[in-house]
């Protein structure tokens, strides 16, 4: 190949589209984007599913219900009629249209709930995550750029955060701020409100990505690229913005799916601890918690949600590692050869 | 009493055809208990439970998970019966030789101490040790010391400065003659079952002052504590100073040991009991292993009725339910057969909307809060709710749209409650939220005025067998104390008018028992016109022992005797 033909190569494509192409023949990718896209469509089609399908309001109780199942009328909470007949059991899957499956002990449709429930715990999890790469990014460029105190202060908040354990410090937020509600400056959020379990997940994990953004900034202002853009008399954000966030954006966009996946799993932890989404509300945590007390006898009540964390959670993973490796020359370059 | 609590029933026929197997043994027709069997003593009872109960000081202690432990170790002047059915029921000699000699038009009540007893430290019991008992009760704030006590002559002073409590001309005691005169202020048809109970039983002189918490103080009964770790094991052995004074009130044991473990989950406790690991279970069995055990156990199960509710306490001074249409809306809205499903169904749950549980003094059949009925117009029974009824309450209360808050407990059985009320509340115009909270503090928190507590879901277990442990100690004006964890009356509610006819029925039952419980039955009616609860279904007690147990017998006062189980 001549010089010619070689800066051609280099020049007529931008990381950005060879990452893109890259990961368009990654076959993970369109794995894992598969399997979310199924389990968001399901998710959206939540209120369709419940009103024209299992023709039920998953948010009510329903002590009283019956549902006709080949043929058979049949009360939705089932009292034992064997031996000392003790005991109310939650109707089972039925695999058809009403409680595919089964009810839980408020005799909800299971079905209805989990996806309503996935609705919360990806909107949670996406929210809180996007949270935490914004305030990441913001604080990551700004102590890794202006160095100094500014750097020094930044990084003591950061380490105050760091040093409780990451769902000891959501659970002792969630029970202070879930009784109280929360206010920052003209925002309100009552107890119970959704907005409490994004600001808290989002914020917990702050120094996860804070800290690594932090060090490839300090790397990346002694670089000859920056310092040549300081000695050409550049403004600090055009620095910061134009040669700086373009190196670190790769690093970012790895950490989003994994954020994301991380925040979701927390949510459901706290969900299941019943201090993140409150009742009648559902999210997969929650209704895995509602599930807890039904093991024994009906075991799907717990199962399936717990099913949809792992399927969710194991396709983004999935997804960030076909980002990554996308977005590192050196395994493109490993693939390409 | 409050939840893990006091089993109760009323009628020993009741109890007994309630019991759905293995029924009572060791018993005597009559309901007395059996003569002791020395061939099957001996052994270690084990029981377990998810959490201890808290203190281990019998006069502070309010729980019926320690109550149950308390009458085989401490003794008041007075005693519940051993035996089965109504017999336990009975009010009994226990230190003192005989009942009190009442005289004074019921004021005045004469004992006498019996010799020779000794406490597990091998000091005798003497009458000093009774009146020191008595002044304890204030000086520890006992829960009961202004409810149960507060009559005895000195009481008010003693209620004002716990500290100083001295009960000079309250109880009398002499040494010489070993007599004690307890005065009353005023008569007291419920004075001997308050002296019966474990807040009421006697202490050396030289017990604490204050709340004792795991420091053991000697008993009396046939068992005394060895040890206490609130997070591992309470275990009791065999007092050495126990000589048998009367088989009615503190019989000889069975067990040599019994040893309480904690911190087995509800289900846990249910395969220990399963694989023979433990003799019974404390806590309700978890609703997914009912079934189980009904079938493949059902030789184990023992189901007994309870004077006891499960209710909805409206506090009544703060919005919505300041508004007595809210609070009627409630009662018509909320479906007691639903929330009997929520217990683990008919076997064990039965709905009511009386005060007054089923067969207790003073009960009468009757339901204002059921569809086609009234409060002033009631039906004999609940049947159904009555939801549009409610929503026009609702409406005409001008509440419509209010946020509510329901306080409950945050164990599964609770919490659930809390969902469906949360459902029932939304469905007739409120914006409503379920806020769950420690087991441990949500009964003292929704007593607290300051935590401004709208509703909440909560249980009354009998203390002893009167309308007054009901009505008067639940919805009393005397019960309501703001800004106090000790305000037993949840709603907040005080009638001065039905508090005077209270204190009407309470003095009538001295002379006239059923004259006062007809009035007590008036009275129940009367203030569920005003609504400041809503009564829900009255529970059963299920008691899970393992297969290798033997000798179980149910007391309406205590539940399960511990003492009397048979593992030899």
């Amino acid at each position: 190949m001549s010089l010619h033909e070689s800066a051609s190569v280099t020049f007529s494509e931008s990381p950005g589209r060879i990452a893109l192409r890259t990961l368009s023949r990654d076959k993970r990718s369109w794995v894992a984007l598969t399997v979310l896209a199924i389990i968001f469509l399901l998710a959206l089609f939540a209120p369709v599913y419940s009103h024209f399908v299992a023709k039920t309001d998953p948010f009510a109780s329903s002590l009283d219900a019956t549902v006709l199942i080949h043929g058979e009328i049949k009360p939705v909470l089932e009292p034992s009629t064997t031996g000392l007949g003790l005991g109310v059991t939650p109707i089972g899957p039925t695999w058809s249209t009403k409680y595919f499956l089964g009810a839980d002990s408020q005799g909800r449709d299971v079905a209805a709930r989990l996806l309503y429930g996935g609705r919360n715990t990806l909107f949670i999890g996406i929210t809180a995550g996007l949270i935490t790469i914004v305030l990441s990014l913001l604080i990551g460029l700004v102590a890794g750029y202006r160095k100094g105190w500014v750097d020094s202060i930044l990084s003591r908040l950061l380490d105050v955060i760091w040093a409780f354990p990451v769902y000891l410090l959501a659970i002792s937020l969630s029970v202070v701020l879930l009784t109280s509600g929360l206010t920052l400056g003209f925002l309100h959020f009552g107890p119970g409100s959704m907005a409490l379990p994004i600001v808290i997940i989002g914020v917990v994990y702050v120094p996860y990505v804070a800290r690594p953004i932090r060090g490839q900034v300090l790397a990346l202002r002694e670089r000859e690229f920056v310092r040549a853009a300081v000695g050409s008399g550049a403004k600090h954000s055009t620095i910061v913005l134009r040669e700086i966030l373009p190196n670190v954006l790769p690093s970012v966009l790895v950490f989003i799916p994994i954020m994301v996946a991380l925040s979701m799993l927390t949510e459901s932890a706290l969900s299941f601890l019943s201090i993140g989404v409150q009742p009648p509300s559902a999210s997969w945590g929650t209704i895995i918690n509602d599930g807890l007390g039904l093991l024994y006898t009906r075991p799907w009540v717990a199962i399936a949600p717990g099913l949809m964390i792992v399927l969710t959670a194991a396709a983004l993973n999935l997804y960030g590692d076909a980002v990554r490796d996308a977005l590192d020359p050196k395994t493109r370059a490993r693939s390409d050869s | 009493m409050r939840r893990r609590s006091i089993a109760i029933s009323t009628i020993a026929a009741a109890a007994l055809a309630l019991s759905m197997v293995g029924s009572t043994s060791g018993s005597a027709a009559d309901g007395k208990l059996a003569p002791y069997d020395k061939a099957h003593a001996g052994g270690v009872v084990k029981l377990v439970a998810a959490a201890a109960a808290g203190t281990i000081d019998p006069k502070v202690n309010y729980t019926g998970q320690y109550w149950q432990l308390f009458q085989a170790t401490y003794d008041g002047l007075l005693s519940f019966a051993y035996g089965t059915g109504k017999r336990t029921f009975d009010v009994v000699p226990d230190l003192a030789e005989a009942l009190p000699k009442i005289s004074n038009g019921g004021k005045t009540l004469t004992f006498k101490l019996r010799k020779g007893i000794k406490f597990s430290n091998g000091k005798e019991v003497t009458v000093a040790d009774v009146k020191a008992s008595f002044e304890r009760i204030f000086k520890v704030s006992s829960p009961t010391a202004g409810s149960f006590y507060n009559g005895i002559v000195g009481a008010t002073a003693c209620l004002a400065k716990p500290a100083t409590c001295d009960l000079s001309k309250g109880v009398v005691v002499n040494a010489s003659t070993n007599s004690i005169v307890i005065n009353l202020t005023s008569a007291d048809d419920a004075i001997l079952s308050k002296l019966a109970v474990p807040h009421a039983v006697i202490n050396p002189a030289s017990a604490p002052s204050k709340d004792a918490g795991t420091t053991l103080i000697p008993t009396t009964g046939a068992y005394m504590f060895k040890s206490y770790s609130p997070t591992k094991s309470l275990i009791m052995v065999r007092n050495p100073y126990f000589k048998e004074w009367s088989h009615d009130a503190q019989p000889q044991g069975y067990p040599d040991e019994i040893d309480y473990n904690f911190g087995l989950t509800p289900t846990a406790q249910v395969t220990a009991v399963e694989n023979n690991q433990a003799n019974w279970a404390y806590d309700p069995i978890p609703a997914d292993r009912l079934n189980e055990i009904g079938t493949k156990y059902a030789s184990q199960v023992h189901v007994n009725p309870l004077t006891a509710m499960w209710y909805l306490p409206m506090n009544v001074n703060i919005a919505p339910f300041n508004n007595v249409k809210a609070r009627q809306a409630v009662n018509y809205a909320i479906d007691r057969a639903a929330m009997v499903k929520i217990f683990g169904g008919t076997q064990l749950a039965a709905p009511v909307c009386s005060f007054l549980p089923p067969n207790f003094p003073g009960h009468v059949d009757y339901c204002g809060y059921t569809k086609g009925a009234t409060p002033e117009k009631p039906a004999k029974s609940w049947s159904a709710p009555d939801l549009a009824k409610a929503q026009a309450l609702v409406k005409a209360s001008g509440t419509v749209g209010q946020a509510v808050a329901i306080v409950v407990s945050d164990d599964d059985v609770n919490k659930q409650m809390g969902i469906y009320l949360q459902s029932v509340l939304n469905s007739i115009g409120y914006k409503a939220t379920v806020k769950p909270i420690s087991g441990n503090i949500q009964f003292t928190y929704i007593q607290n005025t300051k935590n401004k507590v709208q509703i909440s879901v909560t249980q009354w277990y009998q203390d002893y067998p009167a309308a007054s442990d009901f009505l008067s100690v639940l919805l009393g004006c005397q019960s309501f104390t703001p800004n106090s964890d000790s305000s037993i009356n949840m709603a907040g509610y005080c009638n001065k008018a039905i508090d005077a006819k209270m204190a009407k029925a309470i003095a009538l039952g001295v002379t006239d028992p059923a004259a006062a419980n007809k009035m007590w039955g008036a009275i129940d009616q009367e203030v569920m016109v005003d609504a400041p609860v809503a009564v829900a279904f009255t529970p059963k007690q299920l008691d899970f022992i393992s297969s290798s147990t033997k000798n179980y017998i149910f007391s309406l006062q205590y539940k399960m005797f511990v003492d009397q189980l048979q593992v030899k």
